[in-house]
């Protein structure tokens, strides 16, 4: 009894004084070079921070293997690195340790549906390279209703979640456009649902993304419709570290390697037959020409090899949440920029 | 001439009559039982309602209108459809083990035969020699079962490569090389998960109790003090609290080399836990045996360790069996809260998959959770009853 409780206490000392000792020399001077690359190279493994679990997104199939438009993002790093789709471990976060895993540099990546705010980058220390998915409140409305669109629900009830962002952007919205409403509120997103599919009130509302879903879940959900507008700003993508640079470019022009080549005309079939092609500008895409992967850090190829492996923006997205998925998500403002939506990838030059 | 007297006896007994209907039988029963006053038949009447009242409707929507087999949820989302347990089938193997690689399946399977085996030898009263059970269950299945499931890192490889020459065995050879690759437990989940949340706790939990309820009642200030301060100070904070700080804080202040497993961190947390509710269940025994048995083990000369083996312990622990075995319930059930710190436990794994595009529907979420609290039940159920034999065998002895 003596030794254990001695021994405890000694362990407990020394653990003390090793965390004080770590903490102390914690903030390392930014290297020139990615430390985060290095470090996935030698593991030989990326480490990406996924949801445990959100439909479309980032969720394990049956056989446990990850799934999802965010998955699929760090597959296509992964693929960039290694030329292998598969060298990803991914490690699923709740909303509440997920940027603390990325502080810690216990992942290498958040690709976990995380909004973008001023916030989370300036007082958390991270940086979003990019955005994957533009997200924004929406309404769903019974298809009998014949209503088309978000103006026309004044007077209606509607189901929302109890001390979310989203009760307090419904309230913003029917007072910015001088309607009125009134709101039923329930604890937990299942139980508005619920209450909505009951006939409690005449629309739901959420995230646009969380409505495909939720819809699915509705004892009839042909007989109900999601309306087009979107009244909340929630930009969804891809977060790192501050502090590392040349990661922060890796993980961004992933994002707009994908988008480029949608906008190309490049997809998974037919990327090594068009590295062939005489346009510019997919040659320098797919490393024909140029030599831009390697001022990341990575080869020539890279991004040919994202699209052979993964492919482009647009495969990505019908696979996951689009048309090719049963969430059966419109791309909105998730298309090209030259087809009404807000993705928009720099050039390649 | 007086007349003659008649006599007449019975040569055998007249057949017993049945007692009167309102003494026993079944009519007895429910009128003793039931109905013996004006409460009580109030209140077994209400039973009764309540009893039709939800029954028909839980037998339609579990079995009669439920859907059995089907290759997604689309015939789930029919109107009028029961419990989906066409969908529970596609995904018991994600339910049952996670993310764990399936060609690797019988790694887990061998491992929870094992410990099942063992555990039964160990609990079975009338099976012999516990001792070596004990050796088995408590030194060296948790070794067998971290190197099963996790496979062999360097360490373990380098062991058996020295057992392979040592013994210039070809086959040992073999196994060093090429067997039981790692996988990680990020991959691991499902029940198999939560059992090995709840065993750990469970195995760590007794004696780690037992020795700090003893250093509790120490006679050494400083590890009476350290004891305490421990004790109180992790029941007096939530699990949940527990397991954030295990989770999320452990890694900011430990070098990354150290940083444990991410299902480390919640092991540790529950087993630490545990160990200290544990403690105050065997203290709650220790100060129920008499001073006099103390006294009386004194007077026999025995030293202070055999009196508290020999004397005191098998006693106390006799007395809180009970309480032991609600606080492995308890636990047991508490492994559910590591779904929050991202370990795919069980409920966190039916949590995920009711989501699946594939077969999301109306009936899907309460199907599963249907399905976890069969699975939590028949557990605590069994833990419960054997907590009640073996207190009825161990009573024996007070019994007067």
């Amino acid at each position: 009894m003596k030794s254990f409780c001695t021994s405890m206490v000694t362990a407990v000392a020394a653990l003390s004084l090793g965390a004080v000792a770590a903490y102390a020399q914690a903030p390392a001077p930014p290297a020139p070079t990615s430390k985060t690359l290095e470090q996935v190279k030698a593991r030989g493994v990326l480490v990406c921070g996924s949801n445990t679990g959100l439909a479309g997104f980032g969720i394990p199939d049956d056989k446990g293997n990850w799934t999802g438009l965010d998955v699929e993002f760090c597959r296509a790093i992964s693929a960039a690195i290694f030329n292998d789709p598969n060298k990803v471990r991914f490690v699923p976060l709740s909303a509440k340790d997920r940027f603390t895993a990325l502080q810690s540099g216990e992942i290498d990546v958040l690709s976990r549906n995380g909004t973008w705010t001023i916030s989370r980058e300036a007082d958390l220390g991270l940086l979003w390279a990019g955005v994957n998915y533009y997200d924004g409140q929406a309404f769903m409305v019974r298809k009998k209703l014949n209503i088309n669109s978000a103006l026309e629900l004044s007077g209606a009830s509607v189901c929302v979640q109890q001390g979310t962002t989203t009760e307090a952007n419904l309230a913003d919205f029917f007072r910015a456009n001088n309607m009125k409403y009134e709101p039923a509120v329930y604890a937990t997103s299942a139980e508005a649902v619920k209450q909505y599919d009951a006939g409690r009130c005449d629309a739901y509302t959420t995230d646009m993304s969380g409505l495909f879903s939720e819809r699915l879940r509705l004892i009839n959900s042909d007989e109900h419709v999601i309306l087009p507008q979107v009244i909340s700003k929630e930009p969804l993508g891809p977060a790192v570290r501050q502090g590392d640079d040349q990661w922060f470019n890796i993980v961004k022009w992933t994002h707009f390697a994908m988008l480029n080549a949608e906008e190309l005309g490049v997809t998974r079939a037919n990327a090594d037959e068009r590295a062939k092609s005489t346009n510019p500008e997919i040659r320098r895409l797919l490393g024909s020409e140029g030599d831009f992967g390697k001022s990341m850090g990575l080869t020539s190829d890279w991004a040919l090899r994202i699209i052979k492996h993964v492919g482009n923006y647009g495969e990505s997205y019908a696979r996951n949440v689009g048309d090719g998925s049963r969430l059966r998500i419109p791309r909105g403002l998730n298309n090209l920029w030259n087809k009404g939506g807000l993705q928009y990838g720099p050039p390649v030059r | 001439m007086p007349p003659p007297q008649r006599t007449f006896v019975r040569s055998e007994f007249s057949p017993a009559l049945p007692p009167p209907l309102n003494v026993a039988g079944p009519f007895a029963w429910v009128r003793a039982n039931l109905f013996n006053s004006v409460l009580s038949s109030i209140l077994t009447l209400l039973s009764i309602a309540f009893i039709l009242w939800i029954t028909p409707g839980l037998v339609r929507w579990l079995l009669i209108d439920a859907v059995w087999s089907a290759p997604d949820g689309d015939a789930c989302r029919a109107p009028g459809a029961g419990a989906c347990w066409a969908y529970v089938r596609a995904k018991i193997t994600f339910f049952t083990y996670g993310a764990y690689p399936r060609d690797a399946l019988w790694r887990v399977d061998l491992t929870l035969v094992m410990g099942a085996g063992l555990a039964m030898w160990l609990l079975w009263p009338d099976w012999p020699r516990k001792g070596i059970a004990a050796v088995l269950f408590f030194a060296i299945y948790p070794v067998v079962a971290f190197i099963l499931l996790h496979g062999m890192g360097d360490g373990s490889r380098a062991v058996v490569n020295a057992a392979a020459n040592a013994f210039n065995s070809d086959v040992l050879r073999d196994v060093a090389r090429n067997s039981l690759p790692i996988i990680g437990t990020h991959l691991w989940g499902g029940i198999f998960v939560s059992l090995l949340v709840a065993t750990v706790g469970i195995v760590v939990s007794l004696p780690m109790g037992v020795l700090l309820a003893l250093g509790r009642q120490s006679r050494a200030p400083f590890i009476r003090f350290f004891c305490i301060v421990l004790i109180e100070v992790v029941r007096g904070v939530p699990l949940i609290t527990v397991l954030f700080m295990a989770n999320t804080m452990l890694p900011l202040f430990v070098p990354d080399a150290w940083t444990p497993d991410r299902l480390m961190r919640p092991l540790i947390g529950v087993a630490l836990f545990a160990s200290v509710y544990m403690a105050e269940v065997v203290r709650g025994g220790l100060q129920a045996v008499p001073r006099g048995q103390h006294e009386g083990a004194m007077a026999l000369g025995l030293s202070q360790s055999k009196m508290m083996r020999l004397i005191v312990m098998p006693q106390a622990l006799t007395i809180v069996i009970p309480g032991i075995v609600n606080s492995f319930i308890a636990l047991f059930k508490d492994t559910t809260l590591v779904a929050i710190v991202g370990v795919f436990d069980f409920l966190r794994a039916i949590d995920t998959q009711r989501l699946d595009p594939a077969w999301n529907g109306p009936t899907i979420s309460t199907t599963g959770y249907a399905f976890a609290a069969m699975f939590y039940f028949v557990f605590c159920f069994a833990m419960s009853r054997y907590s009640l034999m073996m207190e009825r065998r161990l009573a024996h002895g007070r019994k007067r």
